[in-house]
């Protein structure tokens, strides 16, 4: 039968009034081969439409060509006969078994496996317990950051020409500041910012207080925009490592550019504070010299040094942490980490943290250590000073340890972050759910009972209204099932608890596609048609209407995943799925059953 | 013969019943209306609004007055206590509405003062939900664009597929998303530009006669706002899954709506002779009664399972989707259809002149197969 048939409705009689005479069959009598002469009792092509003036156009539309050309191609299968839709069926059916056998316990451990897809359908965090996080990346804070590294890069390539830079500092509006101390130096000076920082747009220089010539700079657009893609980037790199080294099962991180947020799905995390923990630290590390000629109570009076500022110290468990004041320039940064392990002090029982630098930081540490022996040097993470031992002698070897009162568990974490690599800018949580696991369980009970009282009262219902062709309903219902879980096991689609509403949803929803047939079919019964034409009238006009109206919670379900996240989204893919399935099953399968049931020349029919 | 719950040739003239129901829509909602305001507009869920929730279930049945007294010295900013689901006083929603606090504080604190003050009685947090203000407000905007592409892409889709004018239908959503676009740069807010836009379409669809798609939109709003208006009047939180909801209802009333102007545009095809628009009309709903009532039938009966056995999470889902379906399958019979009506004249030239153009095209057909045996 058409998929969309186009009956020429001038025949079509049993319309607005129910005296239907013999001539309702109005379907294009079969034809014994595709080598026939006269076309006259095919459906009107669509071509010939009349448009609302009446006047017949000359251009065919687009939806009514393609439902010709659906008309068309069914009327050649049908000509195919019974057994190509019957091999296609059962084809279908077997290929819907073979993607769910994957996700069923008989098949995980047997040998078949190999030879199977390696089909499964998740399940989302709502129903086997995780972490949904969405977390702010503050790329502004990136670019500050990046600002005043490239004003010390400024400074140090200016040392290299002998042109001496001072107080190289950002202003507001992520402009940068530093003042030429020399101003005959200008001309060489502005070359070597033109030739070495393009990505700089520089402000007019103005005369400074002291005698120097005062230059602001601005970064370009379009270097900002690239910047904050990468810092981005950068951010969602960092914490893909973190996530991986923390060791969770298929974890879901994906970036959203334009709002600059990342979304992370971290199934199946009990504790849901450490996991915040090690994605949102920044992990910043620096190592800063202690300034212990001064007091840290002049800080509050405003009379602290240039250069300098006041950090806590954390003290041992169970003491107040105290002020100290430090260098504002760092040491050196943990960027040259190779690696970072936990370990345990021997002799205090005390876990910490022991680093090992690359090459590189190996030399520039024992550099430092050895400029300021005796000294403290305080170990600074994001903000916060953590130890702040005295330097005894140059350190060699690339090896450190931050020293602190930490738990074990706290030491191991901060190793792993700090051996997937700080965060170049800092993180806020937006949105943040967890899911216990003994929610899910209960979720999943709920839905499948739910699932399953809904879909037993539906299939009692229809085999007690329509009879056997109500069995035949009831088949589709569960070949719809079996679609929708093969379809989410293709797609790789995760199911949620909104999802399972949606697939008991469909279950109410797909019965709609047969008793839209059924009350066709009984309709033209009381036409007064044989069974064998009211079946195929009945097929023929309800698929339009089936069509149509399914088409449109198509159109929702597709605004709803775009709109959607995770369990909505789930929502949605069942739901698609699920109208699919129950068109497909109610339009050609059922109708396959039916011409398989009536035979060639048709018996009584039980509706 | 199977049953039959609708006998067959029902005469209904539910056309003559439009007068009672555009009443009884109107004091729905207007009901519905009073309530959001009165509520001083619709209470948001912290998807929406933001803050926190904890979902805690005990061991033993609890009273909810137990469970504030508990935590009614915790200090949380705006913190309230709501029964979740229908376990019998099992669980709890905790809501704080800051979201300052970090979330794994707020769990402490709500674990260390439950256990404090109903010592025997294990309560496990099975949930904790935080939603940042920014990101509110991100979803509710989303949630109200959805809703209007959703009704947008549904009256394209009628227009072309029930009146062959597609062309007419582009041309309707190029000028709306031009001029949202350039609203959008005047700055004004989401919620105003959809309901401008909306106001727009209706407009746009009755300047163009697109009358299938006008009756199809008008019945959606008129869904979605009276179930909106009803859950308002329950005192219900509107969160993520209601939206979800409220798509699903506007697909589901919008399938019910075209089963029935498939009916009558397939009618106004055959004999129309000696009938009026309002007889077919009725016939048509009266043809489709019978699908109609049991498809809805089915569908609230496996809405009905979800919202008794479906547990906490998706009652309300369910329950929206109780009252739209109901909601829904109504308005296709009694708003949807009459509203043709309104353009009578427009609906049966377009079936008449799509009809003798038919005929036109048949007979210019035979004469030229004839000529053309002939040469």
């Amino acid at each position: 039968m058409p998929l969309f048939s186009r009956i020429p409705y001038t025949q079509a009689a049993s319309g607005a009034v129910n005296t239907a005479p013999e001539t309702a069959f109005a379907m294009p009598a079969r034809h014994n081969g595709p080598n026939r002469s006269d076309w006259s009792d095919w459906p009107d092509w669509p071509g010939r439409m009349p448009d609302r003036y009446g006047r017949a156009k000359s251009a065919p539309d687009v939806t009514a060509l393609l439902s010709a050309l659906a008309c068309y191609a069914e009327e050649y299968c049908m000509r195919q006969g019974l057994t190509w839709r019957l091999i296609l069926t059962l084809l279908v059916i077997l290929t819907a078994v073979v993607y769910l056998l994957p996700g069923t316990s008989l098949v995980q451990n047997s040998s078949l496996k190999r030879f199977l897809p390696d089909a499964r359908i998740n399940q989302g965090l709502d129903l086997m317990g995780g972490i949904h996080l969405t977390l702010g990346v503050d790329v502004d804070k990136a670019v500050e950051n990046s600002l005043t590294q490239t004003g010390q890069a400024i400074r140090s390539y200016a040392r290299e020409k002998n042109i001496v830079v001072l107080r190289p500092h950002l202003l507001a509006g992520e402009t940068l500041e530093f003042i030429l101390a020399k101003p005959e130096q200008q001309a060489e000076f502005d070359e070597l910012l033109a030739k070495s920082f393009p990505q700089l747009v520089m402000g007019s220089s103005q005369p400074a207080p002291d005698g120097g010539l005062r230059y602001t700079a601005t970064l370009r657009p379009e270097d900002r925009r690239e910047m904050t893609s990468m810092a981005l980037k950068q951010v969602l790199t960092a914490i893909r490592n973190r996530i991986d080294q923390f060791g969770v099962a298929e974890p879901d991180i994906r970036e959203q550019p334009e709002v600059n947020r990342i979304v992370l799905q971290l199934p199946g995390i009990k504790d849901a504070d450490r996991a915040i923990q090690i994605v949102g630290q920044t992990a910043h590390l620096e190592f800063k010299l202690v300034r212990d000629d001064v007091d840290p109570s002049r800080a509050s009076r405003g009379l602290l040094p240039p250069g300098t500022e006041v950090l806590q110290l954390q003290g041992k468990a169970g003491t107040a942490p105290v002020d100290i004041v430090v260098n504002k320039e760092a040491l050196m940064t943990g960027e040259y980490i190779s690696d970072a392990a936990p370990a345990m002090d021997s002799q205090n029982n005390q876990p910490y943290v022991r680093l090992s630098f690359n090459s590189r930081g190996a030399g520039l540490f024992e550099r430092v250590t050895g400029d300021n022996v005796g000294k403290r040097m305080a170990i600074v993470l994001d903000g916060k000073a953590h130890s702040a031992p005295v330097i005894q002698q140059k350190i060699g070897g690339g090896v450190a340890s931050i020293t602190g009162s930490f738990t074990t568990v706290e030491a191991q974490d901060l190793a792993l972050v700090l051996r997937a690599g700080s965060l170049p800018a800092p993180v806020t949580i937006l949105e943040e759910r967890t899911v216990g696991p003994s929610l899910g369980q209960e979720s999943i009970d709920q839905g499948v009972k739910a699932a399953l009282v809904g879909g037993i009262a539906v299939i009692l219902f229809m085999a007690l209204y329509y009879g056997l062709s109500g069995l035949i309903a009831d088949l589709m219902l569960i070949l719809d099932v079996l679609f929708i879980l093969a379809g989410m096991a293709f797609f790789g689609a995760t199911l949620t608890l909104p999802g399972i509403a949606g697939i008991v949803l469909t279950l109410g929803m797909a019965v709609d596609a047969n008793v839209l047939v059924f009350e066709r079919i009984r309709e033209e019964l009381r036409a007064g048609l044989t069974p064998l034409a009211a079946i195929r009238t009945g097929f023929a006009r309800a698929t339009v209407a089936i069509m149509d109206s399914n088409l449109t919670t198509i159109f929702a379900a597709i605004v709803l995943y775009q709109f959607g996240t995770g369990p909505i989204r789930g929502f949605a893919v069942t739901l698609t799925l699920g109208i699919l399935a129950s068109m497909f099953t109610a339009v050609f399968v059922s109708h396959l059953v039916y011409d398989l049931w009536m035979g060639p020349k048709g018996r009584k029919l039980s509706i | 013969m199977g049953l039959h719950l609708i006998p067959n040739n029902t005469n209904i003239n539910f056309v003559a019943m439009r007068k009672i129901s555009y009443c009884v829509s109107a004091f729905l909602l207007l009901i519905g209306l009073a309530a959001l305001v009165i509520g001083g507009g619709p209470k948001y869920g912290i998807d929406f609004a933001g803050g926190t929730i904890a979902q805690v279930k005990f061991e033993q049945p609890v009273t909810e007055d137990a469970v504030k007294q508990a935590l009614a010295g915790s200090g949380l900013d705006g913190l309230v206590v709501q029964r979740f689901g229908d376990d019998g006083g099992l669980s709890y929603l905790v809501r704080v509405s800051s979201t300052e606090v970090k979330t794994s504080e707020i769990r402490e604190t709500v674990a260390r003062d439950l256990k404090a003050a109903i010592p025997d009685n294990l309560a496990d947090i099975q949930r904790m939900e935080s939603v940042g203000p920014k990101v509110g407000e991100d979803l509710r905007s989303q949630a109200v664009e959805a809703m209007y592409f959703a009704v947008l892409l549904i009256a394209i889709y009628i227009s072309g597929r029930f009146e062959q004018r597609w062309m007419v239908a582009a041309l309707m959503a190029g000028a709306l998303a031009g001029g949202m676009y350039l609203l959008g740069l005047v700055g004004i807010g989401k919620g105003w530009l959809v309901l401008a836009a909306t106001i727009i379409t209706l407009a746009l669809c009755w300047k163009l006669k697109l009358v299938y798609a006008m009756g199809a939109v008008v019945s959606i709003l008129h869904d979605v706002f009276i179930t909106v208006g009803i859950f308002a009047l329950m005192g219900k939180e509107f969160d993520l899954t209601i939206i979800a909801a409220l798509l699903t209802i506007l697909g589901y009333s919008l399938n019910d709506t075209i089963i029935v102007f498939d009916r009558i545009r397939e009618n106004l095809r055959g004999t129309t002779k000696g009938l009026t628009l309002v007889q077919i009309i009725n016939t048509s709903i009266n043809q489709t009664l019978s699908r109609t009532v049991l498809t809805s039938g089915t569908t609230l009966f496996v809405v009905g399972a979800l919202l008794v056995f479906g547990g906490g999470i998706i009652h309300d889902f369910a329950l929206v989707m109780f009252i739209g379906v109901i909601v829904g399958t109504l308005s296709s019979i009694f708003v949807a259809s009459p509203i043709l009506l309104l353009f009578g004249d427009t609906v049966l030239a377009q079936a008449d002149a799509e009809k003798q153009a038919r005929e036109e095209a048949a007979r210019r057909e035979r004469l030229q197969s004839r000529t053309g045996a002939r040469v």
